[in-house]
């Protein structure tokens, strides 16, 4: 019982807002010496932890990219691209890209887009010029939704099609834990119950997105 | 062959630019800790390999206090004016667009030729070094074309990454914490928790008690991998599986999908919710967790209906 101790000190971290990483490490500190481990071993277990997961932090390579491209324009052009196409609502935009990432991630391209290489520097431009472009009186608000969405859409698209691929490490999960279990089972078995859920995901999803657009046009008559 | 280390290289020299560029950026007041925290991660990726276990953790330690003695700031403005992007955006037009996606292009085709060709790179890690080398394209297509200072990518780019903070460690962070939590078996004991609070005899109730587990512990621990064997462990293998005949694949499919609907409301998956806040510089680093609970409680209620309904 006492392990969870690190979880109470997460929650408590993140609600008063102390520092996350702060919040991170305490809690390492206190679940290793509730389970009897001592300071130094836990600063060794969290350092290999840390060596191990390197990966997560190399996206920002693509930074030095974006930047440039952003200094010579890149967003404002993705803005025009979307005032010159009259068709272009911000409901529909989103949709599309929802299932693009839906449709690449099934196929096992997940690293393909993502929020340092295509949302900052393109959809969520795409998505404010949408909305700009029947609203152009946009809230500094508005505009924030507009752009939060952008990002949620990307993780929804990613998250209920990635597990459509059989190879994705998640699949791997389930299959190894279940052999351990002594079921044996196919990963593609495993891949195609994932296909009902990504269709509700596509559904749910799209019908917010349209509720989004009305409701940024909405606010535009009352104003 | 090319293996991940060139990617740590890549990204090393990068960060230990950054850190660089920002130890002699005069308009920062924290330009000291800036240049500290970003050249430890340098340090890091170039040389973690070389570093014991322990001094990885001193490392991290440093990184922590750093941080979280608020000595990173960043420097106002460096970007270029809207006027002169605009102009710009008119002469170089699609071509803009045209260099951003060679990135997803070059780690598209990367992915399947190192799968297919093998022998040139790690086929394990195809799309990480993909994207690298089509970061390394696009940056020489760019300067090819656009003709910049030197060090303009490498100032916007620090710029960029000045904005998202010590943001830009944190799923890594909360990645090793996950490790420490295993290690002290934080996962048996809230599994053992869930377990025991499932009224006897009501399938429905098994199952809801799997999905909600599933996405409860998914939020707490950011990451639906590390709630998976947990739960399955508590009630998917003794209740649903064994005691009432379900489906394994169908439990193990859709379940790791309710966990999916946790990590979309949770700030302890830093990088898929709170990293975009800062990178999209919204003023709440909560506004994309907000944008997806609308999309994550309906679509976890469908995981538990679908469980219920295909696995039995």
């Amino acid at each position: 019982m006492l392990v969870l101790i690190g979880i109470v000190i997460i929650i408590a971290g993140f609600l008063l807002r102390f520092n996350p990483l702060l919040v991170i490490m305490t809690s390492a500190l206190a679940t290793g010496l509730a389970a009897g481990l001592d300071v130094t071993a836990i600063v060794a277990a969290f350092g290999k932890a840390f060596n191990d997961t390197r990966y997560v932090s190399i996206v920002w390579i693509v930074l030095p990219v974006i930047g440039l491209l952003e200094a010579y324009g890149l967003q404002q052009h993705a803005r025009s691209l979307i005032d010159r196409m009259k068709g272009a609502t911000l409901g529909r935009l989103l949709t599309s890209y929802l299932l693009l990432r839906q449709l690449m991630a099934a196929v096992g391209l997940t690293s393909v887009a993502g929020h340092p290489q295509t949302v900052r520097p393109l959809v969520a431009p795409m998505a404010e010029a949408a909305a700009e472009a029947r609203n152009d009186a946009l809230t500094d608000d508005q505009r924030e939704e507009v752009k939060a969405f952008a990002a949620a859409t990307d993780n929804i698209g990613l998250f209920f099609g990635e597990d459509i691929f059989l190879a994705i490490g998640s699949i791997l999960l389930m299959k190894g834990l279940l052999e351990t279990y002594g079921y044996s089972i196919e990963p593609l078995h495993l891949s195609l119950w994932a296909i009902p859920t990504a269709i509700t995901a596509f559904l749910i999803h799209g019908f917010r997105l349209r509720r989004l657009e009305k409701r940024m046009r909405k606010r535009e008559a009352g104003a | 062959m090319i293996t991940l280390d060139f990617v740590y290289i890549l990204a090393g020299w990068t960060f230990a630019l950054f850190a660089l560029l920002g130890l002699y950026d005069r308009t920062n007041p924290k330009r000291f800790g800036n240049a500290a925290f970003w050249g430890l991660l340098a340090l890091s990726m170039l040389g973690g390999d070389y570093l014991t276990d322990f001094q990885n953790g001193l490392l991290v330690l440093a990184l922590v206090a750093i941080a979280g003695t608020g000595q990173i700031g960043r420097a106002p403005g460096g970007e270029v004016s809207a006027e002169v992007q605009a102009e710009r955006a008119a002469r170089h037009g699609n071509f803009l667009l045209l260099v951003a996606l060679i990135i997803p292009a070059v780690a598209l085709a990367g992915t399947f030729l190192f799968k297919y060709v093998p022998g040139l790179a790690d086929p394990k890690q195809a799309t990480l070094i993909s994207l690298a080398i089509g970061v390394l394209i696009a940056l020489g297509v760019g300067m090819a074309r656009f003709k910049p200072p030197l060090l303009l990518p490498a100032q916007q780019g620090r710029r960029l990454l000045d904005a998202v903070g010590w943001a830009a460690i944190l799923p890594q962070m909360l990645a090793s914490l996950g490790a420490v939590f295993a290690l002290a078996g934080v996962g048996e004991v809230v599994g053992g928790l869930i377990g025991g609070a499932i009224p006897q005899g009501s399938l429905f109730g098994a199952v809801l008690a799997f999905g909600l587990g599933m996405a409860f512990f998914t939020m707490v621990m950011g990451n639906a991998f590390a709630a998976f064997p947990v739960m399955m462990a508590a009630v998917g293998l003794p209740l649903l599986i064994k005691q009432y005949h379900g489906d394994p694949a169908v439990i193990a499919a859709i379940g790791m999908l309710a966990g999916f609907c946790g990590t979309l409301m949770t700030p302890m998956a830093a990088n898929f919710n709170l990293v975009p806040a800062a990178l999209l510089e919204l003023k709440s680093p909560y506004g994309v967790i907000k944008a997806q609970i609308g999309t994550a409680v309906p679509l976890l209620a469908a995981n538990i209906v679908f469980i219920w309904l295909l696995a039995f």
